[in-house]
């Protein structure tokens, strides 16, 4: 909300400057966001009034000006604006006079003609963007006064960011109210005085839909002038509210509006069939509004009808056929109070959001309409003139809110704020907010006041002592809590020391957005069943990933599209899968790699990545952890046929995936090298296997290598799962140390090179044992998968 | 006899200072000084010498055998330092050629700060707890306090799956889940990603929360005073100027929104702090008792306190980034300034 300090200052003036007055607001909880002049800087521009005027000589659109500006002889100023004529009063820019942009008024020549001064528009004085001719003042503008003076430019515009819960600072007197309480001093509310009605007709107002409107006041007002004008101080403090002026009757709508918070609405009363009612829609109405749009209602929404039609839509906006134009003479002037819950959301529902239905659905004092009708009456007699009628009034008190004591606790105030405060500035607070305070046994009984919809528990109570008090008043402590011994899981391993691991193998860590592109997203994994969002933020952005795949292989793009020729790239996050009718969100650790397998550098032959360099680093992370897994030969719609390992648990459970992506996709989505993935399920990942002693063997250990001639089709699993069943106690462990296909070697064999690693725990194994053992084994992988030993 | 062992000696000398290196060094001393060396042949034929004879000619024999030692030691000592010149001569390199093998990676500087964010709250048992993101509207808006139509949901521009699934549009739901589960006192954080439908220059679709609170019978305003401040004194390892202002948060009472002096200007006003030297950096509170009644938790017995704050926004600020969508469009010359690189 936007307000004009000097307008502010008529209620209350602390005699603290703009800056102390804005930071008294925003550490009160009214966050200040801006404080902007009023008007730009300019000077020298007094009220002028033209005296009498002739066409230029030489220029048909100019003219020239005799202008009395209060002091010594008329000037003669030439001018070129359309509504110059006699009479009028005028903001004059002196010869020395200094207009916005650093324009300097000096004496010159206008075809021929000398020039002293310049007569000035709206614009060209920054009071507005655009303005068809001289800004007019009014007949009783006091010639030679500064213009600045005159129309209070010399302000600040103050825009405060309210908090949905301070309805009560929605308007000038409102904040008011706060700024006299900050600084102990008293506020003028606005004189409004009672209007003697001049004639006696009415409409008859009917409620049907009580709980959402508890009251609603309306009058007739006669005879008023259509073509009657907004005074310029009423203008300017609209302006500075951040509202243009329409016409005299709605300016006063929403000068009361801002004044005292209290939304009203005029309808054109000829345009009205009899009576007003108040009551929900049906389903098949509609509403043309007054901004041009037409809403369908439903059969929940409150509506001002008269007999025949719904007229507006409560709290929101009126509408389009009963609006006040520049010919109507009469009006019907409405002042209701809705309940919040019945306005709340109803704007949104429409696509709106106006300054009534902002202040309704939060809340606006229910004591105040009666004041309000008579503000708005009086001001549209003053501007406007006309005949006011009596205001007819119907209220349902049942359904008016209330307002209960709440007791605050002296205790409890201690408790929440860590403070003792003293009883006496305890009432204080309250009575300066304007709320009733009564003792009672453990502290004081509290009745907040009508306009504060946002105290209902003590809770509301303590914070309205804190936010008075000062937060930065209140103490802050140190920390002393009983603490308990943290717990160190061995049994999982920290995602932390995964990431980090990927991280010393030159992996760099991403962060990509959890909604991809569902084309991306069709094409890696076209059997997912994905999670679409309702309202994306874009069709690029609008299904929630089943894979980290789909984020990193754009991440990866995005840097080759780069001139970056080598990506590494791992990114921790869940993943979201649809199964039998539950959203999965699963963890997950994925990574891509592409380029060469070490940064180029010298004194080293370059290599290009391959399956085995990724698999190497995968492993890692499980030898961090001590999981036993296996990787199988599987199949992945995003990976090369030939290069997809599928990760498993020794039970079988599925970890993931492993592999180069496959070449078609590598095209499609316009990579220029072989690129390599991983997706890890991080729950089996870092599960962690508790270390168990074995006592050392004091004997030493032998190592023997084999070299097998087996099928091409044999895998290294085979082998070792192969020897695995021979259940050789003695056996420590394996390695294949070499393949080898070509001379020597039939086709369609391959010869695996394996070192053996034996030793006995209870004595030196004697070479004999030795080559029995080493026999078993080969017997073993003879009968099982048809090795042979090469020659 | 003498004489063959002077004869000996002389050769063996020569043959000593022949030798070029110690392996050479080593044959000639095996040549003469081994099983079958020359001296020891010599020794072992006193055994044919009579008894006279055999203790002259041994003292002559072990004086020719003494020498020789000398001999070897200072000829041994000569080629090591040979050695040690020569390779010092040849294995000269230039020391500023850059090392080899696997360069080193990097954290996102989002999981730097949540770490460092982290270790900060756990120092003094804070447990971190994560939750589900796409989330029940229960969790997110009813239960803390945040019913359907409430005013402050105009302030979360949620993503939503259907009317009652959405995307968290921030980290407190893990208060909720977390209440629900356990019984105070409680000192938690949940960091994690959350989402609000807006994107523009400083809104993304996504960003990350950090959420923690602490439950226990006996918690105030000043202990959540007490944690914020010292928390930004750590987080920007200085002794940082701290406010805190009203606000409201239906989830709290009281309310607070937390400042900081100005990182970049320190506070005498600047673009980033559009001039007023403060930065908002989080906001915080009591715990609302509609909270506790909604987990079922005696909000007469237990107070607590709740805080979030934005991740990106105080990464911004440490590192001084100035363009919130660079930690998503994951370029590699954005991410490798934050490892060893550039630091």
């Amino acid at each position: 909300m936007k307000i004009s300090e000097k307008w502010l200052r008529t209620y209350v003036n602390p005699a603290i400057s703009t800056n102390e007055l804005v930071s008294q607001l925003t550490m009160a909880g009214l966050e200040v966001d801006s404080v902007e002049p009023a008007a730009a800087q300019f000077s020298g521009v007094v009220i002028g009034e033209v005296l009498s005027l002739e066409q230029h000589p030489d220029a048909d659109r100019l003219r020239v000006c005799q202008v009395n500006v209060g002091s010594g002889e008329p000037l003669q100023i030439v001018c070129g604006a359309s509504n110059v004529r006699a009479g009028l009063k005028i903001p004059a820019a002196l010869i020395g006079a200094v207009l916005p942009g650093d324009f300097k008024i000096k004496k010159s020549k206008l075809r021929g003609v000398e020039s002293f001064g310049m007569l000035c528009s709206e614009k060209e004085l920054g009071l507005a963007d655009d303005a068809q001719g001289l800004m007019e003042l009014s007949e009783n503008a006091p010639v030679g006064v500064d213009i600045r003076e005159y129309l209070s430019l010399d302000d600040f515009i103050i825009e405060v960011d309210l908090t949905p819960n301070r309805a009560d600072c929605l308007s000038i007197e409102g904040i008011a109210r706060e700024v006299a309480v900050l600084n102990k001093l008293d506020f003028k509310t606005s004189d409004t005085q009672m209007v003697t009605p001049s004639h006696s007709d009415v409409l008859a107002i009917t409620i049907e839909a009580t709980d959402a409107c508890p009251r609603y006041l309306g009058r007739l007002i006669k005879n008023t002038n259509p073509k009657a004008e907004t005074p310029l101080w009423m203008q300017e403090r609209l302006r500075r509210a951040g509202l243009r002026s329409v016409s005299a009757i709605v300016d006063v709508t929403n000068y009361v509006l801002i004044e005292l918070g209290q939304p009203l609405h005029a309808f054109d009363a000829e345009k009205l069939t009899g009576g007003i009612n108040v009551r929900l829609s049906q389903a098949d109405e509609s509403i043309a509004l007054l901004n041009g749009q037409t809403i369908k209602l439903d059969n929940e929404a409150l509506v001002i009808a008269d007999s025949k039609a719904a007229l507006a839509l409560a709290g929101v906006m009126g509408g389009s056929e009963s609006a006040v134009t520049d010919d109507t003479h009469n009006i019907f002037l409405e002042c209701a109070f809705f309940a919040p819950q019945s306005i709340a959301g109803k704007a949104r529902k429409f696509g709106l959001h106006t300054d009534s239905s902002h202040r309704f659905e939060r809340g606006v004092d229910f004591t105040l309409q009666k004041r309000a009708i008579e503000r708005a009456t009086q001001l549209i007699l003053e501007i406007a003139g006309g005949n006011a009628g009596p205001i007819t009034e119907a209220t349902s008190e049942s359904s008016l809110p209330t307002r209960n004591d709440v007791e605050v606790r002296r205790k409890r105030i201690e408790k929440i704020l860590g403070v003792t405060i003293a009883d006496d500035l305890i009432i204080d607070i309250f009575q300066r907010l304007g709320f009733n305070v009564k003792p009672s046994s453990e502290g004081w009984l509290i009745t907040p006041p009508g306009f504060r919809f946002d105290i209902a528990i003590e809770a509301d109570l303590i914070e309205e002592l804190a936010r008075i008090y000062g937060y930065n008043s209140l103490p802050s402590s140190n920390l002393l809590m009983r603490s308990e011994l943290g717990l160190a899981p061995e049994a999982t391993m920290e995602l932390d020391r995964a990431k980090d691991l990927l991280v010393d193998k030159g992996y760099q860590e991403a962060i990509t957005y959890s909604f991809v592109d569902e084309e991306i997203q069709s094409v890696i994994a076209p059997n997912d069943k994905v999670v679409r969002l309702q309202n994306p933020i874009s069709s690029e952005l609008s299904v929630m990933r089943t894979t980290l795949w789909s984020g990193l292989l754009k991440a990866a793009l995005h840097n080759t599209n780069r001139q970056q020729t080598r990506v590494r790239l791992f990114e921790s996050g869940l993943r979201f899968l649809e199964k039998d009718g539950i959203t999965l969100q699963q963890k997950m650790l994925s990574g891509i790699a592409l380029g060469t397998v070490a940064p180029e550098q010298w004194g080293e032959t370059s290599r290009k990545l391959d399956f085995f360099d990724i698999k190497s680093d995968i492993h890692s992370l499980f030898d961090l952890s001590g999981t036993e897994i296996t990787y199988l030969k599987g199949f992945h719609d995003a990976l090369h046929p030939g290069q997809t390992a599928e990760i498993l648990t020794k039970d079988g459970l599925h970890i993931g995936w492993l592999g180069m992506l496959h070449p078609t996709l590598e095209k499609n989505l316009g990579f220029d090298s072989k690129v390599f993935l991983f997706e890890l399920d991080q729950n089996l990942l870092l599960s962690k296997r508790i270390p168990t002693f074995k006592p050392l063997s004091k004997f030493p250990s032998v190592r023997r290598d084999l070299a097998l001639i087996v099928e091409e089709n044999i895998s290294a699993k085979q082998i070792l799962d192969c020897i695995e069943t021979a259940k050789e106690s003695t056996l420590q462990d394996v390695r294949i140390f070499d393949i080898y296909r070509g001379k020597g070697i039939e086709d369609g064999y391959k010869s695996v090179a394996l070192a053996i690693f034996l030793q006995n725990e209870s004595q030196t194994l004697t070479d004999s044992e030795t080559d029995s053992i080493l026999a078993k084994l080969l017997n073993t992988l003879s009968d099982n998968i048809g090795a042979k030993l090469r020659d | 006899m003498s004489a063959i062992s002077e004869e000996i000696l002389a050769q063996a000398i020569k043959d000593l200072a022949q030798s070029e290196d110690l392996s050479q060094l080593d044959q000639v001393r095996i040549q003469y000084l081994g099983k079958k060396g020359l001296f020891t042949q010599q020794l072992k034929d006193l055994s044919n010498l009579d008894p006279e004879q055999r203790r002259a000619a041994g003292q002559i024999i072990n004086q020719a055998k003494d020498t020789f030692l000398e001999q070897l030691d200072a000829q041994k000592i000569m080629l090591e330092h040979a050695h040690i010149a020569k390779r010092l001569a040849t294995e000269s390199i230039d020391v500023t050629l850059p090392g080899r093998g696997q360069a080193v990676g990097g954290l996102h500087p989002i999981t730097t700060t949540l770490r460092r964010i982290s270790k900060i709250f756990a120092s003094v048992g804070f447990e971190v707890v994560e939750g589900p993101e796409i989330e029940d509207d229960y969790h997110n808006f009813e239960a803390l306090n945040i019913p359907a139509h409430h005013p402050a949901r105009a302030m979360h521009d949620t993503f939503y799956f259907d009317a009652s699934t959405v995307l968290r549009t921030h980290t407190s739901p893990v208060q909720i889940r977390v209440m629900e589960s356990q019984t105070p006192p409680l000192k938690v954080i949940a960091p994690g990603r959350v989402y609000r439908c807006d994107s523009d220059i400083t809104h993304t679709p996504m960003f990350h929360q950090v959420e923690g609170f602490l439950v226990d019978t006996d918690v105030s305003f000043a202990d959540l005073k007490g944690v914020v401040y010292e928390f930004l004194r750590a987080f920007f390892e200085k002794d940082i100027q701290v406010r805190f202002r009203p606000s409201y948060f239906p989830f709290t009472e009281p309310s607070a929104e937390v400042d900081i002096e100005c990182v970049i200007c320190g506070g005498e006003g600047c673009r980033v702090c559009s001039q007023t030297g403060w930065l908002e950096v989080m906001g915080c509170g009591m715990i609302h008792p509609e909270v506790f009644k909604s987990v079922n938790i005696d909000g007469e017995q237990y107070s607590g306190f709740a805080f979030g704050m934005g991740v990106e926004r105080l990464a911004m600020l440490r590192y001084g980034i100035n363009d919130l969508r660079l930690f998503f469009e994951n370029d590699l010359k954005f991410l490798q300034q934050f490892t060893h690189k550039n630091g």
